[in-house]
Order: C-alpha cells, then structure tokens, then sequence
C-alpha cells in the first residue's frame, strides 16, 4: 500500500487544562479531499495547526507526506500550506507586496497569475488594510496557492466569501485534486462540500466520532 | 536573508513616521535629563555620552515594540513560521532592519546631545562605530524579546523589564566609549572598550540567532 498523505496516531493537544484534541486517529490517503466536520470547538482548526506544524501537539504521533510534524516540520513546510482563520497578511502592504514576500522565500513567481486567479488584479496595489474580508480570504487562498502544497488544509475556506467565492473555493479544490494534490476542508457548509469530497470524518470535543467514504 | 531585509525596511518604509515620533521622544530625554542637572555646563558635558545612551536606550524600547506589531496583527509571523525555511532568517531580517533603524535614532540624537550638553567632537568616524556597535548591541537581545513579549499584553512594560539587565554590559561599554571620545583619551582606554563592545555584540548576535526559533515556535 502507498503511504498515506496523512497519518494520525492517538494525536492530542490540549490547551490548559482542556483537551482541544484526544486521541485523533486516521490515515488518509493522497489525493483524496476529506472533509473535516464539527461543532465550533470540537478540534477541527487545532487539528489543521497541528498537522501544519503550527502548533506541536502534545502527544501521539503526525505525519503529513510521510514527514513528522514535530521532528521533520521544515520538511512538512515544504509540502503544505494552510489557510487558516488569520489571513496572515501585512495590513500596511499591497496585495501584490504581500504575496511577493512569500513568492521570494519560495523561489517564484507567479504572483500575478495566482492574484489573477483568485480575481484580485485590478486591486494589486492597493493595501490590504483597504480591503473587505472577503477580498483578505481571496488573498490568502492566493497565498496558498502560490506555494503549490502537495498537502492543503483549508480552514473554513467559504467563510465571508460570496457566491462568485464559494465557485472560486470549489474550482481550486477541483484544481488541486486533479493535480494529486490531497485535502482537507474543515467546514460548517457541510451539504455543500459533501457534494465533492471523497470521505469525511467528524469531530467531537476532540475525539473522532464518525467516518464516512474511504479514506484509504 | 536578503528578501528577510527587504520585507521588514519596506514594512519600516510603510510606517515611518513612527520613526520620526520616536527620534521626539528621545530628544525629550535628552532635554529632560538637562533640566535635571540643571545650568552647569561642566556636569551636563561631563554627563552627556550617559544622557545620550540613556536617551537611545528609553526609545529603542518603543522602536522594538513597535517591529513585532505587523507581525502579531493577522498572525503574519506564524505565516512566515509556515514557510520552509529556517526560523533564524526571519530573526535576523528583523533585527538588521531594527538596528538599522536604531543607527538612525543614534545619528539622530548626537547634535541634539552636541547642542544641548555642549558636548561635540571631530572624531566622527569613531564615534560612528560606537553607535553602531552599542546600537548592535540593543538590536540583537531587543528582537529577541520583542518577540517572546509581543503577544503579551503589558509589552511595553515587560520588554524593558526583561531587556535592561541582559543589555547593561553592552550599555557600559557604549557611554565609557562615547564618553572618552567626547571628553578626550589620554589613556588610550578607547580601543578595549570598542573590543568589549564588539564581543558582547558577537555573544548577543549569535545566541539570540539560535534561541529565536524555540522562542516564537510552540
């Protein structure tokens, strides 16, 4: 069998005395979109930091393409991206500054054709602090983008976005996963992404509570 | 490390006229510490390379504050933690541009020292190097804990707090150093107070370097 893209073993964190994550336990495979489901609360954003590596987690073991997320996270780095709730970008910048900070560290450039992408080149000069919340999420859909992730995992990624957005969201995860890309889409817009998504799990107060479609 | 600098001189650019605020508050300092010794002229010269650092000191606190800001607004540095790349190229972008940044502050407040201490010299070139030694000195600790406070929310007084006694040393060296170079060395005292100055700035530089990454990752 192939390596998995993803592999949780007993996976916890917890933040005070609160276990935000317990015992998470799954392998999924590469390139299938699996959606992550849960009540606020229930994990979903700590499990995406934990397997990014933003966060370590405080016991079991993650791996993501193969790669520890606590011993081999520059490696983890290199292969995926998330999109989390901060649109991690500088207020004072342009959007095209912005995604050239990234696009230098990474070697690349194609800034304008991911800002096209996402349909923000007539505003990329302007400052991110003029921007609406929507156009921020275009933004850091556009940064993600940029770093062309084996592995991405989107954070609410329908969030204060508009019809146009929710096409936008669709047509890149179809993008993504006709390049053999896996991913992970933690949303509350469940009837819409079960429309696409190859497997899903479900998430309550940290634990996994139930699995649907294949996985492996 | 390159990209690292050119990202934070053009967040610093984006904002500069907090540079500006920063040179008034630390020629504030100087004015008040004038006022506290009051219209002797021989102390006030005698005092001038203490005021100066001093002054630097108070406003560097606010400038290193102030460079973890755009950083901590959207969970911009987390973004950049993301990347593949070493935790040290982030550290050391910043606090290049921070003492870049505190350079100018330096350059800055020495004629407001000169005019109101009455305490100038010819000897430029070395006086230069001091700021840029001491001022490396402030740079390198200063990014460090700018980072480890800049989510906390009492920053402005914790930075201080933890920053003044690791930065003593260097702060030593930097007034003994200006202050030979103001009132004159017939000693020759100058030069190993400028290597000290650069030893301690080689210790800050490199450890600061390497503690960066386990303090800003979980």
């Amino acid at each position: 069998m192939a390596q998995p893209a993803i592999d949780c073993d007993k996976l916890a964190r917890r933040y005070g005395r609160r276990w935000a994550l317990a015992d998470v336990t799954f392998q999924l495979a590469a390139g299938r979109v699996m959606m992550v489901a849960g009540r606020n609360g229930s994990g979903k954003s700590t499990l995406f930091r934990v397997l990014s590596t933003a966060i370590r987690p405080d016991h079991g073991a993650g791996k993501v393409g193969g790669y520890d997320v606590v011993d081999e996270r520059e490696d983890v780095r290199r292969i995926s991206a998330l999109l989390a709730h901060q649109s991690y970008l500088y207020e004072s910048l342009s959007a095209k500054e912005n995604l050239d900070i990234v696009a230098r560290y990474l070697g690349r450039d194609n800034e304008a054709e991911v800002l096209e992408r996402v349909g923000l080149s007539a505003r990329a000069d302007d400052p991110v602090s003029t921007f609406s919340a929507g156009m921020r999420k275009r933004l850091s859909f556009a940064r993600v983008l940029l770093q062309r992730p084996d592995v991405v995992f989107f954070d609410e990624p329908y969030g204060q976005l508009d019809p146009e957005g929710f096409r936008l969201v669709d047509a890149v995860v179809g993008e993504l996963k006709a390049r053999g890309a896996t991913v992970l889409i933690a949303t509350h817009q469940v009837e819409h992404v079960v429309g696409y998504a190859d497997c899903s799990i479900t998430l309550e107060a940290g634990r996994v509570v139930g699995t649907e479609g294949a996985l492996l | 490390m390159i990209h690292a600098l050119r990202k934070e001189f053009l967040l610093q650019w984006r904002t500069r006229a907090q540079l500006m605020a920063v040179i008034v508050f630390g020629a504030s300092a100087l004015l008040l510490f004038s006022f506290a010794v009051g219209p002797n002229a021989q102390m006030l010269r005698q005092f001038s390379a203490g005021f100066m650092w001093l002054g630097l000191l108070l406003s560097s606190t606010l400038t290193l504050a102030e460079s973890f800001h755009a950083e901590m607004e959207n969970r911009a540095l987390e973004g950049l933690m993301l990347l593949p790349m070493s935790p040290r190229v982030i550290y050391y972008g910043k606090a290049l541009a921070n003492w870049f940044q505190l350079v100018l502050l330096g350059c800055a407040l020495f004629p407001v020292m000169v005019v109101l201490y009455d305490a100038g010299t010819t000897d430029l070139l070395r006086l230069f190097l001091v700021i840029a030694l001491g001022t490396a000195g402030l740079s390198a600790p200063g990014t460090l804990y700018a980072a480890m406070t800049a989510q906390v929310r009492s920053k402005q007084t914790l930075l201080p707090l933890l920053l003044f006694p690791l930065i003593v040393p260097a702060l030593l060296a930097s007034v003994k150093a200006t202050s030979l170079i103001v009132l004159g060395d017939p000693m020759q005292q100058l030069a190993p107070w400028i290597r000290l100055l650069a030893a301690f700035d080689a210790i800050y530089w490199s450890l600061c370097g390497l503690l960066f990454g386990r303090v800003v990752e979980e």
